[in-house]
C-alpha cells in the first residue's frame, strides 16, 4: 500500500509533464489536423534552454531559488515560443492545403533537423544539472524504514500544471483568441469569411503549444537533473499517445491522457519491468486506436471524401 | 491590365522589405541566442557556459540581409540585388567569419538570393506560381519517366558491369552494396507508401525481423543462407500480417504513428530480450553465404568442401566474396523492381493505386480495403525481411542499434524524396541520400542535419516528391509518350 502510494505520487508528477506536452499535440491536431512531429523536439529544446538559463542566472548571481525558477520558466517559454512560431512558419504554413502526407513528412524532417542542430551546437553528451530544489516532505514512514514522500519539486510541478491548465481552459473558453481558435477548428474557411485571421490564429496555437512544451522541458530538467538531445523523440511519442488516449482535439482529454500515461508508466516500471515500460505505452496507443479511436473524451470524427 | 504588369506585382516597398528583414533577423537572433550563443561545456565535471555571441550576431545579420535581398528581388529590384548578392558572396570568401559553417551559410545564402534575382531578371517576373512550378517539374518527371524506359536497362547494365570496371576496388563495391541495399529497401517500401499510399514509419521493423531471423536460424539450427533467405522473407511477412492486421482500420496520420510505435516495440524487444537476441551486444559471427551451397569463399576450405577459386580455377582474392554479395543484392533488388513493375498491371496493383488516390471511392467500387492493405503490408515486409537477412550476412554482426527509427526515416525519405511510386525516383534519391554523405565522409556530423533540412525543403518545393508524375495505368492510346501526354494535359488546363 505504501509502495503503491509512492508510485502514485511519482506517476502523477510524470503525468503532469506528459499532459503539458500533449496539449500542444492536441491543439495543433484540433485546428489543422496534422501531427506536429517536431513538438517533442520543442520540449527537448525547452529542457536545454532551462539548463542554459539556470547556468546563466547562476553566473549573474541570481541564486534565490524562487526567483531563479520563475525567470527560467519565463525565459524558456519565450524562446520555445519563438521556436514553435518559426517551425510553423517555415515548415508547415507553405504546405497548408497540400497533399495530405506532405506536412507530416516535413514535420519528421524538421524533427530530425532540430535534434541534430542541438546535438551539433550543444554536444551529444548528457547534460547534468545540480538539483535546484531538493527538500522532501515525508508523508508516511513504515516500520522497516520505507518512506512515502513527496518532494517540494513534485508539489511545484503539480501546482504549476494545475494553474496552467486552469488558465488555459479559461483562455480557450473566454477570450477572443480562444473563440477564434475554436472557430478555426470547426470550419477554417467560414472563420476566415467572418474576419478571423486564420494564419495568425494557427501561429498563436503553435506558440502556445510550444510555450507549454517549454514549461514541461523546465520541469523535466529539474525533476531528472540530466538531459540530452535525444529526449524529445520518446517523450514526444508518449505525449502524443496521451493526446490520443484522452481524445485528440480535447484539452481536458490531453491532461487526463497524460495523467494516465504517467501512471501506467510508473506502475508498470514498479510492478512489472522497467525495460518494457515503453512497450506498454506503445501497446496502449495501439489498443486505444483500435478499440476507441476517438479516445476517452474525444468526439467521433466523420470520414469525408 | 496586361498580364505581365499584373504578375510583376506592386512596386517595391522599401520600408516593408526592411521591416520584414528586421523581423526575420530578430527571430534568427532569438533562435540562436540561447542554443548557439551560450554553449554548455563540462569543466571539471561541472557545467559551465561558453559564449559564442559573435556567431549569433553574424547569423542574425545574414538572415536579415538574405530576407531583405529576397523581398527586393521579388519586389522589382532584381538588378541591384543580383550585384549585391555577388558582392556579398565575394566578401564571404574574404571576410573573417567566426566559424566555417557560417561562411558556408553566407555563401549559400548569397547564391540563393543571386539565383532568385537572376530568375526574376530572366523571366521578367517576380515569382513562379505554385501551379507553374508544378507543371514544369511534372514535365521533367514525365520526360524522365519516358527516358527511364531506356535509362533503367542502361543503369542496370552499368550496375552489372561495375565489378569489372578498372576503378572498382573494395571501397567502390562496398558503396555499391550499401546503395543497392537501400534501393531494395526503398523499392520494397515503395509498395506500401508509393503504391498503396499508406505512410509506414516502422519499415525497419521488418528489416530487423529478417536480419535476426537469419542470424538466429543460421546459428541455432545451422541452416544455410539459401534456406534462410526465403524463411526470413516468410517470417517478416508474417510479422507484417500480425502488425498490419490491427492497424488497418486506421487512416493517414494515425496509421503512421502506430507503425512507428511498432517499429520501436520491435527494437525495444530486441534490446531487452537478451537470452535470445543478445540484447544490446547483438549477434556476432553470423555465417557468410556460400556460392549457392556449392563452394565457400575462403582461402583454405574445410576438408571435403570446395572453395570458390578452386571451383573456377582462379587465384584466391577476398574480393570474390564482395563481388558475389554485390551481384546477390543487385539480383534481389532487381527482383523487387520487376515485381513492382509487373504487379502494377495486375488487379491488385491497380487496387492499390485506387486506394492511394481515394480510399472511400475505392471502397465504393467494391474493393476490399482490408485485404489489399494487408497484401501490400505483407509483401513489402517480405522484401524488407529478405533485405534484412542480406544485411546480416554481409555485416556478420547485427545489433538493435542498426534498426532505430532514423533508419526507417532514411528509407522513407528515399521513397518520398524520389517521388512516391516512381521506381527511378527511388534510385536517384538513394544516390542522393546514401551516396552523397558517403562521398563527403568528412562532413559526417552535418549529415543528418542537412538530411532533415533537405526533407523539409523538398516537401516545400515538391510535396509529392522530386520526380512525382503519376501515369495513368490504362490508356486508350497506349503508344503516346508520357511527356507528350503531359504537355497536352497542360495545354488543356
Amino acid at each position: 500500500m505504501d509502495y503503491f502510494l509512492q508510485q502514485l505520487i511519482n506517476g502523477v508528477t510524470l503525468g503532469a509533464i506528459y499532459g503539458l506536452v500533449a496539449i500542444g499535440y492536441t491543439m495543433v491536431y484540433g485546428i489543422i489536423g496534422m501531427i506536429n512531429f517536431a513538438h517533442g523536439e520543442i520540449y527537448m529544446i525547452g529542457a536545454f534552454i532551462a539548463v542554459i538559463s539556470f547556468l546563466a542566472l547562476g553566473m549573474l548571481g541570481i541564486t534565490w531559488v524562487p526567483l531563479a525558477v520563475v525567470m527560467v520558466l519565463l525565459l524558456t517559454m519565450l524562446f520555445t515560443a519563438v521556436y514553435g512560431w518559426t517551425v510553423e512558419r517555415l515548415a508547415y504554413r507553405p504546405l497548408r492545403g497540400s497533399f495530405r502526407l506532405a506536412p507530416l513528412i516535413s514535420a519528421i524532417g524538421m524533427s530530425i533537423f532540430l535534434q541534430n542542430y542541438v546535438q551539433l551546437v550543444q554536444g551529444a553528451r548528457v547534460k547534468p544539472l545540480p538539483p535546484v530544489m531538493s527538500d522532501v516532505i515525508v508523508l508516511l514512514e513504515r516500520g522497516d524504514g520505507f518512506r512515502v514522500s513527496v518532494s517540494e519539486l513534485q508539489l511545484l510541478i503539480l501546482a504549476l500544471t494545475v494553474v496552467l491548465m486552469i488558465a488555459f481552459t479559461r483562455l480557450i473558453a473566454r477570450t477572443p483568441l480562444g473563440r477564434a481558435q475554436r472557430a478555426c477548428e470547426q470550419d477554417m474557411k467560414m472563420a476566415s469569411l467572418l474576419g478571423i485571421d486564420v494564419d495568425r490564429t494557427i501561429s498563436l496555437t503553435f506558440v502556445m503549444g510550444a510555450a507549454l512544451a517549454g514549461v514541461a522541458g523546465v520541469m523535466v530538467t529539474m525533476y531528472y537533473g540530466v538531459i540530452d538531445f535525444y529526449i524529445g523523440f520518446l517523450a514526444g511519442i508518449k505525449a502524443f499517445t496521451a493526446a490520443v488516449l484522452g481524445g485528440i482535439g480535447s484539452l481536458p482529454g490531453a491532461m487526463l491522457g497524460g495523467l494516465l500515461i504517467g501512471l501506467i508508466e510508473a506502475f508498470w516500471s514498479a510492478y512489472f519491468s522497467v525495460e518494457y515500460k515503453d512497450v506498454a505505452v506503445f501497446g496502449i496507443l495501439v489498443l486505444v486506436l483500435i478499440f476507441r479511436p476517438t479516445g476517452l473524451l474525444g468526439r467521433p470524427e466523420l470520414e469525408k471524401v | 491590365m496586361d498580364r505581365a504588369a499584373a504578375r510583376r506585382g506592386p512596386p517595391v516597398d522599401g520600408r516593408a522589405a526592411l521591416k520584414d528583414g528586421a523581423l526575420a533577423g530578430g527571430v534568427a537572433l532569438a533562435l540562436t541566442l540561447p542554443l548557439v550563443g551560450l554553449r554548455t561545456v563540462e569543466v571539471q565535471s561541472r557545467l559551465a557556459i561558453e559564449f559564442h555571441l559573435a556567431e549569433v550576431a553574424v547569423t542574425g545579420l545574414l538572415v536579415f540581409l538574405g530576407r531583405l535581398g529576397l523581398s527586393l528581388a521579388a519586389g522589382g529590384l532584381p538588378g541591384p540585388v543580383l550585384a549585391a548578392a555577388l558582392a556579398a558572396a565575394a566578401a564571404g570568401w574574404l571576410l573573417p567569419f567566426p566559424t566555417e559553417t557560417l561562411r558556408v551559410l553566407a555563401l549559400a545564402g548569397a547564391a540563393v538570393v543571386a539565383a532568385r534575382a537572376l530568375w526574376a531578371l530572366h523571366n521578367g517576373r517576380d515569382r513562379l506560381s505554385r501551379q507553374d512550378r508544378d507543371r514544369r517539374m511534372d514535365r521533367l518527371g514525365a520526360r524522365l519517366q519516358d527516358a527511364s524506359r531506356l535509362l533503367g536497362p542502361a543503369a542496370a547494365a552499368m550496375a552489372v558491369a561495375l565489378p569489372f570496371l578498372p576503378f572498382a576496388d573494395r571501397a567502390v563495391l562496398d558503396l555499391g552494396i550499401l546503395l543497392l541495399t537501400y534501393i531494395m529497401l526503398g523499392w520494397g517500401l515503395n509498395i506500401v507508401v508509393g503504391l498503396a499510399g499508406l505512410l509506414d514509419l516502422g519499415y525497419v521493423a521488418f528489416y530487423a525481423v529478417g536480419a535476426y531471423s537469419y542470424a538466429l536460424l543460421a546459428q541455432t539450427f545451422g541452416f544455410s543462407f539459401w534456406l534462410c533467405l526465403p524463411l526470413a522473407g516468410l517470417l517478416a511477412s508474417c510479422a507484417g500480417l500480425v502488425l498490419g492486421f490491427p492497424v488497418l482500420r486506421l487512416r493517414g496520420d494515425y496509421f503512421a504513428i502506430v507503425t512507428l510505435g511498432f517499429g520501436e516495440i520491435v527494437r525495444i524487444i530486441l534490446l531487452n530480450w537478451a537470452d535470445v537476441t543478445g540484447g544490446p551486444n547483438g549477434i556476432a559471427g553470423i555465417p557468410r553465404p556460400s556460392f549457392f551451397g556449392i563452394a565457400d569463399f575462403t582461402a583454405a576450405p574445410e576438408p571435403g568442401r570446395l572453395a570458390f577459386h578452386q571451383l573456377f580455377g582462379l587465384d584466391y582474392t577476398p574480393l570474390h566474396r564482395i563481388i558475389f554479395l554485390y551481384y546477390l543484392i543487385l539480383g534481389l533488388a532487381l527482383l523487387v523492381n520487376l515485381f513492382t513493375l509487373r504487379i502494377r498491371r495486375l488487379p491488385l496493383g491497380r487496387a492499390w493505386e485506387a486506394l492511394r488516390e481515394d480510399d472511400i471511392a475505392c471502397t465504393a467500387l467494391g474493393i476490399n480495403r482490408t485485404t489489399i492493405k494487408l497484401a501490400a503490408f505483407a509483401i513489402a515486409a517480405m522484401f524488407g525481411g529478405i533485405a534484412g537477412s542480406f544485411f546480416a550476412t554481409r555485416q556478420g554482426f547485427i545489433s538493435p542499434e542498426s534498426f532505430s527509427f532514423i533508419e526507417s526515416a532514411l528509407i522513407l525519405a528515399i521513397v518520398v524524396l524520389g517521388g512516391m511510386g516512381s521506381q527511378m525516383g527511388v534510385v536517384i534519391a538513394a544516390l542522393l541520400v546514401i551516396g552523397l554523405p558517403e562521398v563527403f565522409r568528412d562532413l559526417a556530423q552535418y549529415r543528418m542535419l542537412t538530411f532533415g533540412a533537405g526533407m523539409v525543403l523538398i516537401m516545400l518545393w515538391r510535396p509529392r516528391g522530386l520526380l512525382a508524375h503519376r501515369e495513368p495505368t490504362i490508356l486508350l492510346h497506349p503508344r503516346k509518350s508520357a511527356s507528350r501526354r503531359q504537355a497536352e494535359a497542360a495545354e488543356g488546363r
